[in-house]
C-alpha cells in the first residue's frame, strides 16, 4: 500500500514536470507584459516536430535533438514576437486572444499539411526505455530522466533570475513594468529575450512530451487547457508557483486516476477550482 | 483610420475571393456522393484515411459506373458535432443535390445524418461509425466497417477459450468504450469467466501508469483494454512495459486500435505479445490484400488501416449497387441492391446482412510479433462470418 | 453601432439618444430576411448562424458590458440544449414551451453559478468558468444513462411549431423560428443595456471598486446580468436541439466556448451587434473555406483572424466605427448611424 502511494507520487511528479516545462514560459511572459499568448502550445508543437524530423528523417539521436528543439523554437518565437505580437502589447486582451488563436489555427493547418494528420512515432534510445526496481517500486526510466531534466532546468532558471543582472531586470519588469521603464530598463528587449526563452522551454517540453502523450497537429489546442490551468493556479510570473502548481496538478491527476477512477476526470478541475477560490491570484501569486 | 480602411478593403477582398470559388458544374450523367466526415481537428486522421481508401477504389475501378460519372462532394464535420453533420447532410441533399451520402467517422454524426437519410429517402453508406444501433436509424443505410459487439464479444469468447478465468477491464469513459466493456464482459462471463475489476479512464487521458498499476495489483489472467486510437495506445504500451506486466502470465487484449501501426511504432518492443481482435490489418495474408496494400503505399506512402478499408469497401458497395440498379439512384432501389451483396474484400470474405443491412465478416485474433524486424499483427485464430450479435438479440419485428 | 454623440449632457439624455433606432439597424434586420428569397438553399446554415448569433449575444452581455470573460459559456448553451432534448425525449415535443423551460433551467444554473462568478475577476474568473464548463461536460459524459453519453441523446422528436409548421429538410421553419427568437431577445438585450442598469454594468466593467464607492452594488448587478446571459445562452442551445433534433456532448465542450469567444471578438465585443456580425462572418467564411478545402480551412480562417486584429482593432465593428466616426466617415455614412427621430418605445 505504502509503495503504491510512492509510485503514484513519483508518476504524478514526472507528469507535473512535463506540465511545468510547457507552462513556465507562458507564466513569465504573462506576468511581465500581460500578453495573453494562447499560441504558447504551438511552440511546444514546433519543438515536438523538430525532434521528430531530426530523429526520423535525419537519424539524429534523441538527446541531441533536444537542444535543437529548444533553439529552433526560440528563434521562431522571436520572429513572431518581433513581427506581430510587438504591435499588440498595448491592445486589449481580447485582441491578443484573437491574434494568438488565429496563429494556432494557422499552425494547426500548416502542421497537418506538412506532416499529415498521423500520430508521429518516436522511438526512444534503449537506455531511456523500460523501468527500474527501487525498493519494491517500479520507476519508469524515462520518467526519472524527465524529473532530473526538469529539475536541472528549474534550477538554472531560478539561478538566472535570482543571480544575474538580466534576471533582476526581468523581476523588476514583472513587479512593476512602468517603474522598471522609468528606471531605464529596456523592458521590451528583456521581454523579447524572456519570450524566446519561455517559448524555447515550451519547445523542449513538446519534444519531451511526445513519448508520453504523443504528437499530432491538434497538440497546439489539446494542451492549451492544461497549460492555462497550471499558469492560473501557479500565479502569474512566479516560477516557484508554476512549479508547485504543475506538481500539484500532476500528482492529483495521477492519484485521482489510481484511487478514484470513477471521478478521475473530474479531479483536476475540482482541484483547480478550489485552489483558485482559495487563492484567486494563484498559490504564490501576488496580484491578479 | 487609414489602417482600418486598408483592413476593411483586405477583408472585403478575402470575402469576395471566397465567394468566387468555382461552382461545380452539374453534369447530367453523374452520380453525386456527399462525403461527410472529419477532415480537420482531432479526428482528421481517420477522415483522411477513409478518403484515401475511397480515392484508391476509384483509381482502381475508374470513376464511371453504369454509364454515370461518380462525383464526390467533400464536407468537413470537424469532430463530434451531430448538429453540423445533420446540417451538412441536409445541405448536401438540398443544395448540392447529391444522390447519396457516405463517410461518417463518428457515431453521433452518423446517427444525426441517418435521420436525414430516412427523411429524404437517400442511400447512406456508413464507412466507419461502429456503434451497433446506427443502422437501425435509417432503412436506407448500410455499414462497411464493423460493430463494437461483433469484435469484442468474439474477443471475450476467445479469451475464455484460451484459458483465462479472471479478467480486468479498462476502457475509455465514453459510450463506445462502455459498449466494448459491456460486450467483452458479457461474452467472457457467458463463457464462465469472472470479472475481478474494471475501470474507466477519462477520454482525454494520456498517462496510463496509475490505471495499469492498479490492474496489475489485482493480478488478473487477462487485462482487456479499449482505446479509440490516437496517441493513447502507444501510451498504454509504454505504461504496460514500465509497470513490468508479464505478458506470459497476464494477457493484454483489446480491440484492434490497441495495436495500430503508429501505436506499435510508438510503443516499440513493449507491444510484443499484445493480443487483439479485429476485422482488418494490412498484414492480413491474402493476394487481394497484398495488392491493396501495395497500391495504397504507392499512392499515399503509408499503410492502409481499418478506416481505409471501410472507405474502400464502402465504395465497392456503392459501385456494385449502382451496377445492379443500372445507374438508378433511388434510395429504395439502391438499398435493395445492396442487401445481400457478397464479395472478397482486402479484409477477407464479407457481406451485407440482408436483414439488418449491417456488415458480416470474419473476426481475426492477432498477436503482435516481430516479422523481418517489423512489429506486425499476426493472425493466429479467427471466428468466421460473425454477424452483429447485438442485433441478433433484438426481438424480431 | 453604439456611437457616442458628444455634447449630450446627463445620463438620461445619453440613454435616450442610445435607445433610438438607426437606419443601419433597420437595414440590418431587413437583410436577415434576404436568405428566404436570395439563397433558399442556405436556410439550414442561416438557422445555425442565427443560433450562434444568439449565443454570441448572450456572451456579449457579460463580456462586452460587464467585463466578465468566460471560457465556459458553453455550459449554459449545452444545459439548455440537453434540457430541450430531454423534455422532448420524455414525451413533450412542443417547441415553444420546451424553449421556455430550457431557458429557465439554464437561467437557474446561471443564477447559482453567479454567486461564485461575482466574487472573482481576471484570470481566476476565466479559469473558474472554464473549470465549471469542463466539469459539466464530464458530468454529462458520466451520466450516460440520462444524456446518452458520447453517442448523443437519442429519441429527440419535435412536434410542429405552433402545431402547423414542421421542421423541414430545407430549414425554412428552422430559420424563421431561430430568427424571430433572436430578434425578440435582441430587443430585450438592447433595451437592457441602454437602461440605467446597463450603464452601471459598464461602470463595473471599467472600475468595479469605484462603482461600489459611488453606491452601485456591483455583485448583485453582475449576478443579474450573468443570469440573463445564461438564459439567452440556454435558449440558443435549445433552438439548436429543436431544429436539428440532436444533442451531443459537443454542445458542452471547450471548443464551443472558445469558438463563441472568437466569434464575439471578431465581430467586436461590447457593441451588441458584434456577436451577430461575428457569427455571420465566421460561419459563412468557415462554410466557404471548408467547402473549398475540407482539410486545411483552418489556415485561411486563422489568417482572417490575424488580419482582423492587425488591421481592425476591436473587431470588425470596432474598425467600422473608427471609420464612420472620422470626419469624412461622418459626411458619407453619418446618416446611417445617427438616431432616427422617433423612439422605439411609447
Amino acid at each position: 500500500m505504502i509503495t503504491s502511494v510512492f509510485g503514484v507520487l513519483f508518476d504524478g511528479f514526472a507528469y507535473g514536470m512535463l506540465l511545468f516545462l510547457l507552462s513556465v514560459g507562458l507564466s513569465v511572459t504573462l506576468g511581465m507584459m500581460n500578453f495573453v499568448n494562447l499560441a504558447h502550445c504551438t511552440f511546444g508543437m514546433i519543438g515536438g516536430y523538430v525532434t521528430v524530423t531530426l530523429m526520423n528523417s535525419w537519424g539524429w539521436p534523441f538527446l541531441a535533438t533536444l537542444p535543437v528543439a529548444f533553439i529552433v523554437t526560440a528563434l521562431i518565437s522571436v520572429v513572431f514576437e518581433r513581427t506581430m505580437f510587438r504591435h499588440l502589447y498595448r491592445a486589449s486582451d481580447l485582441d491578443q486572444c484573437l491574434l494568438t488563436i488565429g496563429l494556432v489555427f494557422v499552425s494547426v493547418a500548416t502542421a497537418a499539411w506538412v506532416y499529415g494528420t498521423i500520430q508521429q512515432p518516436v522511438q526512444l534510445p534503449p537506455y531511456l526505455r523500460g523501468s527500474l526496481q527501487v525498493a519494491g517500486l517500479t520507476l519508469g526510466i524515462y520518467r526519472i530522466f524527465l524529473i532530473v531534466f526538469a529539475l536541472v532546468v528549474t534550477g538554472l532558471l531560478v539561478a538566472a533570475l535570482e543571480f544575474t543582472r538580466f534576471g533582476a531586470q526581468v523581476r523588476a519588469a514583472v513587479d512593476n513594468q512602468r517603474m522598471a521603464r522609468g528606471l531605464g530598463i529596456n523592458v521590451d528587449g528583456a521581454f523579447a529575450i524572456t519570450f524566446a526563452l519561455g517559448s524555447g522551454l515550451a519547445g523542449l517540453g513538446g519534444a519531451l512530451a511526445i513519448d508520453i502523450v504523443g504528437l499530432d497537429p491538434s497538440f497546439a489546442l489539446a494542451f492549451l487547457v492544461y497549460v492555462l490551468i497550471v499558469v492560473a493556479v501557479g500565479g502569474l510570473g512566479s516560477i516557484g508557483g508554476t512549479f508547485a502548481a504543475a506538481m500539484l496538478l500532476g500528482i492529483s491527476d495521477m492519484a485521482g486516476k489510481y484511487y478514484f477512477p470513477a471521478i478521475g476526470s473530474f479531479l483536476i478541475y475540482l482541484v483547480m477550482i478550489s485552489l483558485l477560490m482559495w487563492r484567486p491570484a494563484g498559490i504564490f501569486g501576488r496580484r491578479t | 483610420m487609414r489602417r482600418a480602411m486598408i483592413g476593411l478593403a483586405l477583408f472585403a477582398a478575402t470575402l469576395i475571393s471566397a465567394t468566387g470559388a468555382p461552382e461545380q458544374a452539374h453534369a447530367q450523367d453523374s452520380v453525386k456522393i456527399g462525403l461527410i466526415m472529419s477532415y480537420s481537428g482531432q479526428f482528421a486522421d481517420p477522415g483522411s484515411q477513409i478518403d484515401n481508401g475511397i480515392k484508391l477504389y476509384m483509381k482502381e475501378h475508374g470513376d464511371t459506373v453504369a454509364g454515370k460519372k461518380i462525383e464526390l462532394i467533400r464536407k468537413d464535420n470537424g469532430g463530434v458535432a451531430p448538429d453540423v453533420a445533420k446540417r451538412l447532410a441536409q445541405e448536401a441533399i438540398v443544395r448540392d443535390k447529391v444522390d447519396m451520402i457516405a463517410g461518417f467517422d463518428l457515431t453521433p454524426n452518423a446517427l444525426a445524418a441517418a435521420d436525414v437519410s430516412a427523411q429524404a429517402k437517400k442511400f447512406m453508406v456508413n464507412m466507419n461509425a461502429a456503434t451497433s444501433i446506427i443502422t437501425t436509424k435509417s432503412p436506407y443505410m448500410v455499414r462497411t466497417s464493423f460493430t463494437v459487439p461483433q469484435v469484442n464479444e468474439s474477443l471475450g469468447t476467445w479469451a475464455y477459450k484460451s484459458g483465462a478465468r479472471k479478467a480486468y477491464t479498462l476502457v475509455s469513459d465514453f459510450s463506445p468504450g462502455h459498449d466494448g466493456e459491456g460486450a467483452f464482459q458479457r461474452a467472457f462471463k457467458e463463457a464462465g469467466g469472472e470479472i475481478i475489476g474494471s475501470a474507466r479512464y477519462p477520454v482525454a487521458n494520456l498517462d496510463f501508469t496509475a490505471f495499469l498499476q492498479r490492474a496489475k495489483d489485482m493480478n488478473p489472467d487477462v487485462i482487456y483494454i479499449w482505446v479509440p486510437g490516437g496517441p493513447q495506445p502507444a501510451a498504454i504500451g509504454k505504461a504496460v512495459a514500465e509497470r513490468g506486466i508479464d505478458l506470459n502470465k497476464t494477457k493484454v487484449v483489446g480491440q484492434g486500435e490497441l495495436t495500430f501501426d503508429e501505436a506499435l511504432k510508438g510503443m516499440g518492443d513493449a507491444g510484443l505479445g499484445f493480443i487483439t481482435a479485429f476485422h482488418y490489418d494490412h498484414n492480413h495474408q491474402s493476394a487481394k490484400n497484398k495488392k491493396f496494400v501495395a497500391n495504397y503505399n504507392a499512392d499515399f506512402k503509408r499503410n492502409p488501416d481499418m478506416f481505409s478499408v471501410g472507405g474502400y469497401d464502402g465504395m465497392h458497395v456503392i459501385y456494385e449497387a449502382l451496377k445492379k440498379t443500372k445507374g438508378d439512384t433511388d434510395g429504395d432501389a439502391l438499398i435493395a441492391a445492396a442487401k445481400g451483396l457478397k464479395w472478397e474484400s482486402p479484409r477477407g470474405p464479407m457481406s451485407i446482412d440482408p436483414e439488418t443491412r449491417d456488415v458480416v465478416q470474419d473476426v481475426y485474433i492477432r498477436r503482435v510479433a516481430k516479422v523481418n524486424g517489423q512489429l506486425v499483427n499476426v493472425e493466429f485464430d479467427k471466428l468466421e462470418n460473425v454477424k452483429d450479435p447485438f442485433k441478433a438479440r433484438l426481438p424480431k419485428q | 453601432m453604439a456611437v457616442t454623440s458628444p455634447g449630450i449632457a446627463g445620463a438620461h439624455q445619453y440613454l435616450d439618444a442610445q435607445v433610438r433606432w438607426r437606419t443601419i439597424e433597420i437595414v440590418f434586420w431587413l437583410a436577415t430576411l434576404l436568405p428566404f428569397v436570395v439563397t433558399p438553399d442556405y436556410l439550414v446554415l442561416a438557422s445555425q448562424i442565427a443560433v450562434t448569433a444568439l449565443f454570441a449575444l448572450s456572451l456579449d452581455l457579460i463580456l462586452g458590458y460587464a467585463g466578465i470573460v468566460s471560457l465556459g459559456h458553453a455550459a449554459f448553451f449545452g444545459f439548455g440544449a440537453y434540457t430541450a432534448g430531454l423534455i422532448s425525449k420524455w414525451g413533450w415535443g412542443e417547441p415553444l414551451t420546451g424553449l421556455v423551460i430550457s431557458g429557465f433551467a439554464a437561467g437557474l444554473l446561471g443564477y447559482l453559478m453567479s454567486f461564485i462568478i461575482s466574487r472573482f475577476r481576471h484570470l481566476a474568473l476565466i479559469m473558474i468558468t472554464l473549470g465549471f464548463g469542463l466539469l459539466l461536460l464530464e458530468a454529462a459524459n458520466s451520466a450516460s444513462g440520462l444524456t446518452g453519453g458520447a453517442d448523443g441523446l437519442q429519441g429527440v422528436k419535435m412536434w410542429p411549431l405552433l402545431g402547423m409548421f414542421k421542421f423541414d429538410l430545407y430549414g425554412r421553419t428552422a430559420y424563421w423560428y431561430a430568427l424571430i427568437v433572436l430578434f425578440l431577445l435582441f430587443l430585450v438585450s438592447r433595451r437592457l443595456i441602454n437602461s440605467p442598469f446597463g450603464l452601471s454594468l459598464r461602470g463595473i466593467r471599467e472600475n468595479a471598486v469605484r462603482m461600489r464607492a459611488i453606491g452601485a452594488e456591483s455583485r448583485s448587478h453582475i449576478r443579474k446580468i450573468y443570469t440573463i446571459s445564461a438564459i439567452i445562452a440556454g435558449v440558443a442551445g435549445a433552438i439548436l436541439t429543436q431544429t436539428t433534433e440532436t444533442v451531443s456532448l459537443g454542445v458542452l465542450d471547450f471548443q464551443r466556448s472558445a469558438d463563441i469567444l472568437v466569434i464575439l471578438i471578431l465581430g467586436g465585443a461590447g457593441r451588441l451587434y458584434g456577436g451577430l456580425i461575428g457569427a455571420i462572418i465566421y460561419m459563412i467564411a468557415r462554410d466557404w473555406f471548408s467547402g473549398v478545402n475540407p482539410q486545411y480551412w483552418y489556415f485561411p480562417i486563422g489568417v482572417l483572424l490575424i488580419g482582423v486584429v492587425l488591421f481592425l482593432p476591436n473587431g470588425v465593428l470596432g474598425g467600422l466605427a473608427q471609420i464612420v466616426n472620422s470626419e469624412r466617415g461622418q459626411r458619407w455614412a453619418g446618416w446611417l448611424t445617427s438616431p432616427l427621430p422617433w423612439r422605439s418605445r411609447p
